[in-house]
C-alpha cells in the first residue's frame, strides 16, 4: 500500500488478520448460544448476562483475567502449553481470543434477533413435510436468519478491529505479532512526531470500520426485502 | 381408507370435545370462527398436542394419550396445507414443491410429479421465487408441496380464507380436480357453506368445540347455513336437452336448469330454503319449471316460521314457511307434498 509504511501496512493487515479469524471462529459458537438463548428455559437471564458482560467489563480487566488464565503459570495456559503446546499470551491467536470474546455479544444479538424474528409458521410446515429438528435447523431456520448471521458478523469484525486494551494487557504490543491499528496508533503517539502517522492510521481505522457498517446495513435492508411475502 | 378421532382438549376457557370417523373422500370441518375447526386439523397433523385422545390415521395410530403414544408431526405423513400458503421464501418453487417429496421416502416418481405439477398448473411457475407468486399461484403450490409429500391424509385448513373472492373462484375448479384424484382422505376446514356444499362429501358441523352434526354434505347441510338459507344440495347427472333447459336427473325426479355440464356428467345442486315451495296438490300453471314430488319427514315450529324437512327420493329438502301456511295446509309427518322450485343453483363437478 504506497500511502503507508511498511510497518503500517503490517499493522493493518495483523489486524485483519487477527478480525477475521476471531469472527469465523466464534461465529458458530455464537450461533450455537443464540439458538438457546431463543428458547425459554431456567437460567436463560444469567447465560444471557454472562455472554453480554464483555460489552461492560473494562478491556484491560478483561485482558487481565485472561492473562491470569492462560497465562503459562496460569492453571488454563499451563495444561495447553504441556498437553497441546499451545500458547495464547504473547502471541497473535491470544488477541484473537481476546478479540473473541470481546466482539461475541455483537454476534449473539444479531443472530438472536433474527431467530427470533423468524417465522415458526415455516418451521410447522416443515414440521409436517417430514423435516426432523436439525434438518429444519439447516435447511430453514438459519437460511433465513443468514442475514442476521453476516450482519451480527461484520459488526462484530468491525468492532474488533477497535480493540485494545484487552489486546495490550493480555498479549502485550509487539510488532508483527499483536500489535493491531489500534496498538500501532498507541505507539506512534508515544514517538515525538509521532502525530501524522497516529493521524493516518486513525482517519484508516474509521473508513475500515464505517464501511463494514455499512455493509452490514446494506445485507439487513436485502434480505428483509428479499424474505418479504 | 380412514381417519379415526376422538379428543378432549382444554385451551384456557374453551373446551374441544370431539369424536367421529372420517372415510375417504372430503370430509369437511365447518362451523364459525372459534369453533375448534383448525384446532383439530392442527391435532391430526401433530402439531398440538391434545390433553387426552386418540387418532388413528390409515390404520396407523398416531395418538394415545392412554398409551403415552405420540407421533411428532415429522413422522405423521399428515400433509397440511395452511391457511396462509407457508412456502419457504428462501427456496425456488421447485424446491418448496420437492421439500417433502425428498424427506417423505421419494414415493412420487417422475411421471406422478409431473402429473401433479400439470394438474395443479405449476409448469410456469417453478423457477420463481415464491414472492413474485399471486395468493392463488401459492395456494396451489401449497398444495403441489404437500401431495408430493404423498400424505396419507391430506388437510385443507380454510386454503382460500386469505384470498378475494376472484381469486377463490380461480382456486375451487384446482381443489375439485384434486378431491377427483387424491386416493387420501382430504379435510377442509372452512366456514363457507358454498365451498362445503361444492367439494365434500361429509360434513362435520362444529360448534363451540362440540359436534354439532355430521353426515353425509346431502344430509347435514339442508337446513343450515347462516339463516338457514341452504335448502338442499343434491348430486344429479346431466341428461338431455329439453328446449332451452337441460334436465338433470337424481333418485328424486328431474330438475329443468338452464345451465349444466356435458351430458352424463355428475352435477351439484344447491337450493335456497326460500326457494322451495310447497304444495298439497300439483300444481298446473305454475312459472316454476321444477315440481317434485315428496314427503314430510319432520315439521318444526319456530315461532312465526316454520321448517318442514321433505324427501325426495334419497335427497333431503329444507323448506322455510310460515307457521300459517303450515297450519292451512295441516302440514303433517308423512303427509305426501309437491316441492316448488322456484330457482336452483348448478355446481359442476
Amino acid at each position: 500500500m504506497p500511502f503507508l509504511t511498511p510497518d503500517e501496512s503490517e499493522a493493518l493487515l495483523l489486524s485483519l488478520k487477527i478480525s477475521s479469524v476471531a469472527v469465523a471462529v466464534a461465529l458458530p459458537f455464537a450461533t450455537a448460544t443464540a439458538l438457546i438463548l431463543s428458547r425459554s428455559f431456567r437460567g436463560r437471564t444469567l447465560l444471557d448476562g454472562i455472554v453480554h458482560l464483555p460489552l461492560v467489563l473494562p478491556p484491560v480487566a478483561m485482558g487481565f483475567i485472561l492473562l491470569m488464565i492462560f497465562g503459562t503459570r496460569g492453571g488454563v495456559g499451563a495444561f495447553l502449553k504441556d498437553h497441546f503446546g499451545i500458547v495464547l499470551v504473547f502471541h497473535w491467536t491470544g488477541a484473537v481470543l481476546a478479540s473473541m470474546i470481546f466482539t461475541f455479544p455483537f454476534q449473539v444479538r444479531a443472530i438472536r434477533l433474527a431467530l427470533e424474528a423468524r417465522d415458526q409458521g415455516l418451521d410447522e410446515a416443515a414440521r409436517t413435510l417430514g423435516a426432523g429438528a436439525l434438518d429444519r435447523l439447516i435447511n430453514v431456520s438459519l437460511p433465513l436468519a443468514l442475514p442476521g448471521l453476516v450482519a451480527g458478523a461484520i459488526t462484530a469484525f468491525a468492532a474488533s478491529l477497535g480493540e485494545f486494551g484487552a489486546i495490550i494487557t493480555f498479549v502485550s504490543n509487539i510488532p508483527g505479532e499483536t500489535r493491531t491499528l489500534p496498538l500501532a496508533i498507541y505507539t506512534a503517539l508515544q514517538m515525538p512526531g509521532g502525530e501524522a502517522e497516529a493521524a493516518r492510521l486513525s482517519a484508516l481505522s474509521i473508513v475500515i470500520a464505517f464501511l463494514f457498517l455499512l455493509a452490514a446495513q446494506a445485507i439487513m435492508r436485502r434480505a428483509t426485502r428479499k424474505n418479504e411475502g | 381408507m380412514s381417519a379415526e378421532i376422538a379428543i378432549r382438549h382444554r385451551q384456557g376457557a374453551f373446551l374441544l370435545d370431539v369424536a367421529f370417523t372420517a372415510e375417504r373422500g372430503v370430509t369437511a370441518l365447518l362451523g364459525p370462527s372459534g369453533a375448534g375447526k383448525s384446532s383439530i386439523v392442527h391435532m391430526l397433523a401433530g402439531l398440538i398436542r391434545p390433553d387426552h385422545g386418540r387418532i388413528v390415521l390409515e390404520g396407523h395410530t398416531v395418538l394415545d394419550t392412554d398409551k403415552g403414544l405420540f407421533v411428532p408431526p415429522e413422522k405423521r405423513r399428515a400433509g397440511l396445507v395452511f391457511q396462509d400458503a407457508r412456502l419457504f421464501p428462501h427456496m425456488s418453487v421447485e424446491t418448496n414443491l420437492l421439500f417433502g417429496w425428498r424427506r417423505m421416502g421419494k414415493r412420487a416418481d417422475a411421471a406422478e410429479i409431473a402429473r401433479i405439477v400439470q394438474l395443479l398448473g405449476l409448469e410456469p411457475l417453478l423457477q420463481r421465487a415464491p414472492k413474485h407468486l399471486s395468493g392463488g399461484e401459492k395456494s396451489r403450490v401449497a398444495l403441489g408441496r404437500a401431495l408430493l409429500a404423498t400424505p396419507d391424509i391430506l388437510l385443507l385448513d380454510e386454503p382460500l380464507a386469505s384470498l378475494d373472492q376472484e381469486r377463490r373462484a380461480e382456486i375451487l375448479p384446482w381443489l375439485e380436480r384434486l378431491r377427483d384424484i387424491a386416493r387420501v382422505p382430504i379435510f377442509y376446514v372452512s366456514h363457507s357453506l358454498d365451498e362445503v356444499a361444492r367439494l365434500a362429501d361429509q360434513v362435520v358441523l362444529l360448534d363451540k368445540g362440540k359436534v354439532a352434526g355430521f353426515g353425509s354434505v346431502f344430509e347435514v347441510l339442508a337446513g343450515h347455513g347462516a339463516e338457514k338459507k341452504l335448502g338442499a344440495v343434491l348430486e344429479a347427472i346431466v341428461g338431455e336437452k329439453e328446449g332451452d333447459l337441460t334436465a338433470l336427473i337424481f333418485d328424486g325426479g328431474r330438475l329443468l336448469v338452464a345451465e349444466a355440464g356435458e351430458k352424463g356428467k355428475k352435477a351439484r345442486v344447491r337450493i335456497r330454503a326460500d326457494d322451495i315451495l310447497i304444495a298439497r296438490e300439483a300444481p298446473t300453471a305454475i312459472s316454476a319449471n321444477n315440481i317434485l314430488p315428496a314427503i314430510i319427514v319432520d315439521v318444526s315450529l319456530e315461532g312465526t316460521r316454520a321448517e318442514i324437512v321433505l324427501r325426495c327420493g334419497s335427497a333431503r329438502l329444507v323448506a322455510r314457511v310460515t307457521a300459517a301456511s303450515v297450519r292451512r295446509l295441516e302440514l303433517a309427518k308423512s303427509l305426501p307434498v309437491f316441492a316448488v322450485i322456484k330457482s336452483v343453483t348448478v355446481e359442476g363437478t
